[in-house]
């Protein structure tokens, strides 16, 4: 074994040709940016018509601004975007390893095997969505006239990484669950669906629901959470807990791998 | 294919190869019905913005009390689990994998064998989505009603006129499979404004009047508001609503039946 720092240099040239390789591959599709900048388009236009449904009747959502609430919109859209461009490519695979047999090959790679699974490919089609978040949060940040001071933009920094994190735990820990159930890829198609509720701030629903999406499924976390630091309001205790939380999935995330692999008994046994 | 046979053995035919296909199919979907309840789940649409519309605490819909609204997001969320269309994927991926060869020479059109799928797997489906309405009521008491008996025939009609609308109509984006790699992403494209538009994020009494108009000149409200609405025992226009539908099955049907026949004149078995 190497020392940690070149062992991390190492992976950081793996993350690199991994990404390179595959956007190269995934460039012959050009056609896909189209259907992708349409499909982030549409779905942030239908995103604002709904949230502009509750708005336009005087009506605001859990006490959110109209443009506090855009935040939170354009925090899910970032993420979304996330998830297509590393969360679905890579762990989708997962799936097929288990069943055709290859994840024997991954074991046998001198690396981390949940490290080759998480990051092997790289699509670029999330990229819209990644931007088109983004854009939305800064200008709709703005727009609510928050002025966040530095410390408070750099909790909303870590707290973007907890909550990718967390994101990613979930999708990690759904993923390897095909270990036992091959058929599993349609509950990350259950996960996305539900996360769908990160799309508005968890203060608008209703009690038992914002304790389902706080506790159980931690929806809060992903973009309420981070949305509230951008909008310079965040308290200390919720930003020590979201960070506790993104620990903590991760550390779930990494012991389920290493108790999956126990079960895994490679192809046709 | 012989087609002077007598018109009872043309349909005896039909029957017992009907009940061949749904049978089978059948059997075959309760082997997945593990991944059938995770579908099920993932239609969870409508029961999130029931919460977000109940927490918004006064309804400001015209027509709409608290109690409507939850029967009408609950009846919104049965009627999607029942339209739930899935066809371009299947045949995407039979194409792909080359086991649409050797159903090209069975004396039966594949998609009927498509249908039965779909058809079994709705029944499948009926337990679980039956299990998370029960749920439903367990925390919202309130929530469960007895639709009159019209209401709910009109409904189950509307249900598998919308269902039938859908399959005809990703039927033919799913012919666009022999022409591009790329017709799934269209379908994927085509069920944004659906998801907007058809009544699952809210019903359309709530829309701006402008972008009801438009809405209602589109397929997608006919497939979700219209069943929902009579199932929950709104009022809707009950001709209008089903004339619409049939209208879009009929125009429909054809255009898939016509790009079938042009696809296959392309398709040359490997690679499609």
């Amino acid at each position: 074994m190497t020392s940690p720092l070149a062992s991390s240099g190492h992976y950081l040239l793996l993350l690199r040709r991994f990404w390179s390789t595959s956007l190269a591959a995934e460039l012959e599709y050009q056609a896909n940016f189209v259907l992708e900048l349409l499909a982030v388009g549409a779905n942030l236009a239908g995103s604002v018509f709904t949230l502009a449904l509750f708005y336009g009747q005087g009506h605001q959502l859990g006490g959110w601004s109209w443009n506090a609430a855009l935040v939170v919109l354009g925090l899910y859209t970032l993420l979304d975007g996330l998830t297509t461009t590393l969360l679905q490519p890579n762990l989708s695979t997962i799936v097929t390893h288990v069943r055709t047999g290859t994840l024997d090959f991954v074991l046998l790679k001198p690396i981390d095997s949940q490290f080759w699974l998480s990051t092997r490919t790289f699509s670029p089609w999330g990229l819209p969505g990644l931007f088109a978040g983004s854009v939305l949060v800064v200008v709709a940040a703005v727009r609510a006239g928050a002025r966040p001071g530095a410390l408070h933009l750099v909790a909303a920094a870590l707290l973007l990484v907890a909550s990718a994190l967390i994101l990613y735990s979930f999708w990690f820990v759904l993923a390897a669950t095909s270990i036992w159930f091959v058929k599993v890829w349609n509950a990350t198609e259950v996960l996305r669906s539900a996360l769908v509720a990160g799309r508005y701030p968890v203060s608008a629903y209703p009690a038992g629901l914002r304790l389902f999406f706080t506790v159980v499924l931690p929806v809060a976390f992903l973009t309420t959470v981070p949305a509230e630091a951008i909008l310079g309001r965040a308290s200390l205790g919720w930003v020590l807990l979201s960070l506790a939380v993104a620990a903590l999935s991760l550390l779930i995330s990494r012991r389920f791998w290493i108790f999956a692999l126990r079960f895994y008994t490679s192809a046709s046994s | 294919m012989n087609w002077f046979r007598p018109p009872s053995h043309a349909l005896r035919r039909a029957s017992r190869l009907a009940r061949v296909l749904l049978s089978s199919q059948y059997a075959l979907m309760l082997e997945f019905r593990a991944e059938i309840v995770l579908w099920a789940l993932s239609g969870v649409l409508p029961l999130i913005m029931l919460g977000l519309w109940s927490g918004a605490g006064v309804v400001p819909i015209p027509g709409f009390t608290p109690e409507r609204l939850v029967h009408y997001f609950l009846a919104a969320f049965v009627v999607r689990q029942f339209t739930i269309v899935w066809v371009i994927h299947a045949f995407e991926e039979d194409a792909l994998q080359g086991r649409l060869s050797p159903a090209l020479l069975q004396p039966l059109n594949p998609f009927w064998r498509y249908l039965a799928a779909h058809l079994s797997e709705q029944a499948t489906r009926l337990p679980f989505v039956l299990a998370i309405v029960a749920l439903v009521a367990l925390v919202h008491p309130a929530a469960l009603w007895w639709p009159s008996p019209a209401g709910f025939l009109l409904a189950l009609l509307a249900t598998q006129l919308a269902f039938l609308v859908r399959f005809a109509i990703q039927s033919a984006l799913t012919m666009l499979c022999f022409w591009s790699e790329r017709a799934a992403a269209l379908e994927r494209l085509l069920l944004i404004p659906y998801l907007f538009l058809s009544g699952l994020v809210a019903p359309l009494e709530a829309f701006p009047a402008p972008i009801r108009s438009f809405a209602l000149h589109t397929p997608f409200p006919w497939m979700i508001w219209f069943p929902a609405q009579l199932l929950s025992g709104g009022t809707v226009p009950v001709a209008q609503g089903f004339g619409v539908l049939a209208a879009w099955g009929v125009l429909f049907v054809p255009i898939a039946a016509l790009l079938w026949r042009a696809g296959l004149r392309r398709y040359s078995a490997m690679g499609a």
